[in-house]
């Protein structure tokens, strides 16, 4: 399990990005290296001003999937946010924004939570994938 | 089967895949041939702690279950 997995998050809504946080972190206690790449609306998220918001669901969650996903988390599951934490303290998870979506969405690495390591472009996040797996999610 | 559990790990509420993940975290420090035991409610507990323990070489080495509670014995390599 040396070939890293790479995960492309695209979507910014919160069970898309907690789905993505298991598959992450599980990965990581693998102790397999991740490369996590921050596109659109999923970069919009990790803005440090918001990544404690409310980010809202996919639409096919509908109002009992709302309920299901708010009971959970009463219940005490770790939010998406911490569980990128608890991944990234197990060492291997690097965690890029894409530069595209920097400029779209008019970000400097600053405006960004300190779960992102930095900025790169697509060459950047190919060459670190290497023949690894790519998700997109 | 006595054995000296170095290192205990409450994972009981916790959801995938934070038992695996306080485990891993856990263990890191540890020195090889330590005893770590974990307790976990998670049902998926059970197959993921044997795949994690059959890839990163971690030995499970006791299970069992107590009700609703699933208890693991690992020995870091």
């Amino acid at each position: 399990m040396d070939e890293p997995l790479n995960v492309v998050l695209f979507s910014g809504t919160d069970d898309r990005l907690q789905a993505a946080s298991v598959l992450v972190a599980g990965a990581a206690a693998l102790g397999r290296p991740v490369n996590v790449f921050l596109q659109y609306w999923a970069l919009d998220a990790f803005r440090a001003d918001r990544i404690n918001a409310d980010h809202g669901l996919a639409p096919e969650a509908g109002e009992a999937g709302r309920a299901a996903v708010d009971a959970l988390h009463a219940a005490g599951q770790a939010g998406w946010a911490e569980t990128l934490r608890q991944a990234k303290d197990l060492g291997g998870v690097e965690i890029e924004a894409c530069s595209l979506s920097m400029d779209l969405l008019h970000l400097r690495q600053e405006d960004l939570d300190p779960l992102v390591d930095g900025v790169e472009g697509v060459t950047a996040f190919y060459l670190a994938a290497g023949d690894g797996q790519v998700l997109f999610i | 089967m006595t054995l000296q559990i170095t290192r205990q790990v409450d994972a009981r509420g916790l959801t995938c895949p934070m038992p695996i993940v306080k485990t891993a975290q856990a263990i890191a420090p540890l020195a090889p041939g330590s005893i770590v035991e974990v307790l976990a409610t998670d049902a998926g507990s059970v197959k993921d702690f044997a795949a994690w323990s059959r890839t990163t070489g971690h030995q499970l080495i006791d299970q069992s279950v107590d009700g609703a509670v699933y208890r693991f014995v690992i020995r870091r390599k």
